[in-house]
């Protein structure tokens, strides 16, 4: 995963709150191997009507240059499943802006270079004012944790680790491996401290 | 003296290998759970050439797209390849599989209490949102995505950052036919889908202390739906009745393990972040209107009128309102349903069967609908206490275990435009196929939806049977 610090783009908003994962992807595209993409089962049953025609007013058919959403809170709220993350990202997006997000979502989000930034309602009501129905030329800033649209200018809360993440590209399999030792003490530790822990070694 | 500890600090010190600079923790991995759905992860550690380091603690189970109908042939080949997935990493893995035609399958939130997999003071992780149900045995369990479902895979740790802590305390006697589920439904519609978002949740209170281990699985599994990515109940002897003599719980260390876990819960005096209080004898049998959880109402009330609500929910009501095909000011009781669904992780246990079987005894259902217990061990449970047959009489579809409607999957789906009264998790918009309208309630008013063809007060019927 390649990491980045800035990003400029176009912004569209998305006026709804709690888009759950299963908005984000319906659970019946979710056997298709990553491969094939997923781009285009982002909102699918939201973008498009019971015949799969695209609506015309959907503000990502009308924008589909789009590579920042702007939405409402309790964005990405549901189920675990990263396919929400890959459809975004397959798409072409590289941030969400909401008031709040899903814990789960957020996680996977940031494990796939996506940034979940949380703004407060003041700034996504400013946001969405500017936005409208159209795009505008957005951009991002993860080390000043701000977001600037035409002369609008708002902050975002990032944790830390994440922004540390998301700069670096890291991947937490290599990080983690730094620590093998660490782990394998505890792990060898807890047999013999609670050796109920164990299913094979309590029988 | 040491300060006062939630459970939480308790089950988050012993699980911690090291804490980074920045405050994220490296939490070992006790047991973790995989399904179908995991595929992306176990392509993601092949495509590192890397092995499953803990088989021993990784266990695998068919469920998200198990047939519930016939098993002896998958006709969708899709479905049929995301099983066979799962086969092959399995055994390139050596993993213990609950297969299809195991004795012991069913969903991963049902089996791994059911096997004595998930224990008091385990950390448990899963790549499912609902992996907070093992929560209530006073584990720490939560649901992961890919990337840390192959993190688990690869390392049998994970990181995260520790939750902030809330106690939702139920004191008093919940009322004939009112559940844990209407307990759930009831605290998710008061403080919103995102109110415990950053929280890990511990329950507590008499009503809480009261329920049987069904119930509280009931309830730590719906904690994700009200954003709590945990939720916990301290262990008692309810918890060490139910496990004791299950495959996989201490055998000859039984003793010692209860001691260890009779220590898990907040000491006295110990502070969490945020408190709530709920008092029993006020919640109703609870049911949604809407598409989301939150949006819920006890059973007596009146579908709600936007122009009624505050603004910032007016329009989500609105929308709702327009895909669900509902009047506002109407009432809920009464409202017409084509059809309903029993099981899901959520309420597909042996004690969900027997409320829903209690209601339905010796009647027909007007309505079409399809039963499918959480595991193959509920399903012979019930088969043995007959309750299949209640079901089967009253006209409904006895089916085998998975995840079935709950999620569509593996095509058991609602129609476009159909109404379904189900015992699931989740409202949410075509969450049980596109167009699929949604009411959550708890088993037995499913039952008594199925009985009236409409939602109904379960109440009105415990009069007559047995309550």
């Amino acid at each position: 995963m390649a990491g980045w610090t800035r990003h400029k783009g176009r912004a569209v908003f998305l006026g709804l709150d709690n888009i759950d994962t299963d908005q984000l992807i319906p659970a019946r595209f979710m056997s298709t191997p990553r491969a094939q993409g997923y781009g285009q089962f982002l909102l699918h049953d939201l973008r498009n009507d019971a015949d799969g025609a695209p609506d015309p007013d959907f503000p990502l058919n009308r924008r589909p240059d789009a590579s920042v959403l702007v939405s409402g809170r309790n964005f990405g709220t549901g189920s675990s499943r990263e396919a929400a993350v890959y459809a975004l990202v397959d798409a072409g997006f590289r941030a969400v802006i909401a008031p709040s997000f899903g814990d789960i979502f957020a996680a996977n989000a940031v494990n796939n270079g996506l940034l979940p930034a949380q703004v407060t309602d003041e700034a996504q009501a400013e946001l969405a004012a500017t936005l409208g129905t159209g795009t505008a030329d957005i951009s991002l800033d993860l080390e000043t944790r701000t977001v600037a649209v035409g002369n609008l200018t708002v902050a975002f809360d990032l944790d830390e680790s994440w922004r540390t993440k998301l700069v670096n590209g890291w991947d937490d399999i290599d990080l983690t491996n730094r620590h093998v030792d660490e782990i394998s003490a505890f792990a060898a530790n807890r047999a013999k401290s609670e050796p109920w822990a164990f299913p094979l070694t309590s029988e | 003296m040491a300060a006062p500890r939630t459970m939480l600090d308790k089950l988050w010190d012993a699980h911690e290998i090291l804490r980074r600079e920045d405050g994220v923790s490296l939490l070992w991995v006790d047991r973790h759970l995989v399904h179908e759905g995991s595929h992306h992860a176990f392509a993601k550690i092949a495509a590192r050439g890397l092995k499953v380091v803990r088989p021993d603690l990784t266990f695998a189970v068919v469920d998200h797209y198990a047939p519930t109908l016939d098993r002896t042939k998958i006709a969708d080949p899709k479905i049929a390849r995301m099983i066979g997935t799962l086969r092959d990493n399995a055994q390139a893995h050596r993993l213990r599989l609950f297969d299809l035609q195991d004795q012991d399958q069913g969903i991963v939130h049902v089996i791994g209490p059911e096997q004595g997999l998930t224990l008091p003071g385990l950390s448990i992780n899963c790549g499912d949102s609902h992996t907070s149900t093992h929560g209530a045995f006073g584990a720490l369990a939560f649901g992961i995505g890919a990337t840390e479902v192959a993190h688990v895979l690869a390392t049998q740790t994970v990181w995260q950052r520790k939750p902030r802590t809330m106690r939702i305390t139920v004191n008093g006697t919940l009322g004939p036919g009112v559940t844990a589920k209407d307990i759930a439904l009831n605290w998710i519609a008061a403080l919103g889908t995102g109110g415990a978002q950053g929280h890990a949740v511990e329950y507590a209170g008499s009503a809480v202390r009261a329920l049987s281990m069904e119930g509280r699985m009931t309830l730590c599994n719906l904690s994700i739906e009200g954003g709590a990515r945990l939720g916990m109940i301290a262990p008692d002897e309810t918890t060490f009745d139910y496990l004791k003599g299950r495959a996989f719980a201490p055998g000859k260390g039984w003793e010692k393990a209860v001691t260890a876990w009779s220590a898990l819960v907040s000491d006295e005096g110990a502070s969490f972040d945020r408190e709530v209080v709920f008092n029993a004898t006020e919640i109703a049998p609870t049911v949604t209107w809407g598409t989301s959880p939150e949006q819920a109402l006890p059973v007596t009330a009146a579908i709600p009128d936007p122009a009624r609500l505050d603004p910032e929910k007016a329009k989500a009501a609105d929308a709702a309102l327009e895909y669900m095909g509902l009047q506002p000011g109407r009432p809920l009781d009464g409202t017409p349903v084509d059809q309903v669904f029993i099981g899901s992780c959520t309420n597909g246990r042996i004690e969900d069967l027997r409320a829903a079987a209690a209601v339905l005894a010796g009647h027909r259902a007007k309505v079409p609908g399809l039963v499918s217990p959480g595991s193959a061990q509920v399903k012979a449970q019930a088969e043995q206490e007959g309750l299949d047959v209640v079901f089967k009489n009253a006209g409904l579809t006895w089916a085998s275990s998975g995840c079935s409607m709950c999620v569509g999957m593996n095509g058991d789906q609602v129609a476009a435009g159909k109404r379904c009264a189900s015992s699931t998790n989740r409202n949410f918009r075509g969450r049980q196929g596109p167009g699929a309208r949604t009411h959550l309630m708890s088993p037995a008013m499913v039952a008594a939806a199925a009985l009236t063809g409409t939602i109904t007060d379960v109440r009105r019927f415990l009069g007559e049977r047995a309550a």
